[in-house]
């Protein structure tokens, strides 16, 4: 039993040196060298462009169902026109950032993880270093750059997304009052939630790009060791993700109170 | 212009290198040759900074390589040009892209000179015309050659081979080997291959090391290696698996 707790510990405390290693190299990468466009735009479009149909279906899903179970609940205590408010403030600050962070860790993370364990094992990586390019330059840095920029959007999007999904069901299917509902949402949504949710996407695209890069570059073995890599780039990622929301949701709130 | 002192490398509890040292003058062709799994992709990582040794020291131009980080031996890196056992073309690269990688990276080179240079040494390769192919659409052996044009474009001072012939049939192989002497011979580079191909070995090399039990068991010319009468080295050289099947 104390083996497995043991080795258990010692992975992750190797996991976290691999990645703060990885993240100084990438703050040398930044101060050092230039990221290469081609590859920012490349990554762009796979990361921003290609994941949006996910975080549009995960928004508006969310959106539906938070909409009806909280109608369901207040509809008992005549509260009905508070529901767009709940919807609101729980897809700007916890649902809509969490959600698509967990989307793109399950659609990105592990094709990072994949990509990146494929061209260790097949010596691409030292291909790469032979070649007098680095690594972190060349892979990380423009993965890294690419959802910077793509996380708050997506996430604003899926926000966006859910909270018209939501209206919808409100509205149309639910009968709440159109001009109550958004009434109420406008009067209990302050900036701070979107602002809140936004920074957290940007923490939680740091996290992704970091776990998962750090995972393929240090993958071993053959086809099992990138299918390892894989699977524990989304779990690592995955759990980094609510652990951090958590403490985030914390730090943030504090930060506005003082 | 490379030497390597009593280089010591274990992965886990086995031994790899115990004490591998050798010496490697500027513009010479040697053959790396030893048993599979004996460490001789080891030792040849060892020499371009892929691998640190645990104890040792490498030195290339008198720079000790094992005290460098990664981006001093960027630098050191770009004396050499390596071609891999598998190639390790970038495959969401076609051959233009791989080819031209490192000219594309230092920036220096308009589009019509990295395109001209890219055909020359698609040209030296014998693959002329084969820019627009992804790497999934090459044979083993086109794939070798691809890698090897690759490997040259930036006229290093050293080229390593690992495993150049493995994979291929006797007659890929035998172009490789070729290509291998043509490269060496035109364009003056120290040429360093690690084998079991005796064959490809007699034709690349002027020199050849035999790596055993994690050192330097043997170091010779060619043909005085190939045809010793040392026990250990005549049943490598001549295949015979067992001393009761050893030859005259």
């Amino acid at each position: 039993m104390f083996i497995p707790i043991y080795q258990r510990i010692t992975s992750f405390l190797r996991d976290l040196g691999e990645v703060s290693l990885l993240g100084a190299e990438v703050v040398r990468s930044f101060r050092l060298s230039r990221p290469s466009w081609k590859d920012f735009l490349y990554q762009l479009h796979f990361i921003g462009v290609k994941s949006q149909s996910v975080v549009i279906t995960t928004g508006a899903a969310t959106g539906m169902v938070l909409c009806a179970q909280t109608y369901f609940q207040f509809h008992k205590v005549k509260m009905d026109t508070a529901t767009g408010a709940v919807v609101s403030v729980g897809m700007s600050s916890e649902l809509g950032p969490v959600l698509a962070a967990l989307m793109l860790t399950g659609r990105v993370g592990a094709a990072m993880a994949a990509e990146l364990g494929t061209m260790k094992v097949t010596e691409q990586i030292d291909a790469l270093r032979t070649l007098a390019a680095h690594p972190v330059d060349t892979l990380v840095v423009p993965r890294l750059l690419a959802l910077l920029v793509s996380a708050p959007l997506l996430t604003a999007e899926a926000i966006l997304v859910g909270i018209t999904a939501s209206w919808l069901i409100g509205v149309k299917l639910l009968g709440i009052d159109s001009a109550y509902y958004l009434v109420n949402m406008n009067r209990y949504t302050i900036p701070e939630d979107v602002f809140n949710g936004l920074v957290k996407s940007v923490v939680f695209g740091v996290i992704i790009a970091m776990v998962s890069c750090n995972k393929g570059l240090t993958c071993r073995g053959g086809a099992e060791g990138v299918g390892r890599a894989t699977t524990e780039a989304v779990v690592i990622a995955s759990i980094s993700i609510l652990v951090a929301n958590f403490f985030l949701t914390l730090f943030l709130a504090r930060l506005f109170k003082g | 212009m490379i030497e390597v002192r009593d280089v010591h490398k274990a992965f886990g509890t086995q031994k790899v290198l115990q004490g591998a040292t050798l010496t490697i003058a500027k513009g010479e062709a040697v053959v790396i040759i030893g048993r599979s799994g004996g460490g001789k992709s080891v030792l040849l990582k060892h020499l371009i900074g892929l691998l640190p040794p645990d104890r040792g020291s490498v030195l290339v131009a008198g720079e000790d390589l094992a005290c460098m980080d990664e981006r001093k031996l960027l630098q050191v890196r770009r004396r050499f040009g390596m071609l891999f056992q598998m190639a390790a073309l970038f495959d969401s690269l076609n051959v233009y892209e791989n080819v031209s990688f490192v000219l594309r990276r230092e920036r220096r080179y308009t589009e019509g000179e990295i395109r001209r240079q890219v055909a020359e040494a698609l040209e030296m390769v014998e693959l002329p015309g084969i820019e627009e192919k992804l790497p999934s659409e090459l044979s083993g052996g086109m794939r070798k050659r691809v890698g090897l044009a690759r490997a040259i474009i930036y006229r290093p001072e050293i080229v390593l081979y690992d495993e150049p012939t493995t994979g291929l049939d006797p007659v890929a192989g035998d172009r490789i080997d070729r290509l291998i002497r043509r490269v060496w011979e035109q364009l003056h580079v120290t040429s360093i291959a690690v084998t079991h191909d005796m064959k490809s070995a007699r034709t690349i090399s002027n020199r050849i090391l035999m790596l055993h039990e994690g050192v330097i068991y043997a170091d010779g010319p060619t043909d005085s290696i190939l045809g010793s009468t040392d026990p250990i080295l005549h049943r490598f050289v001549n295949g015979i698996s067992t001393p009761q099947n050893e030859g005259p």
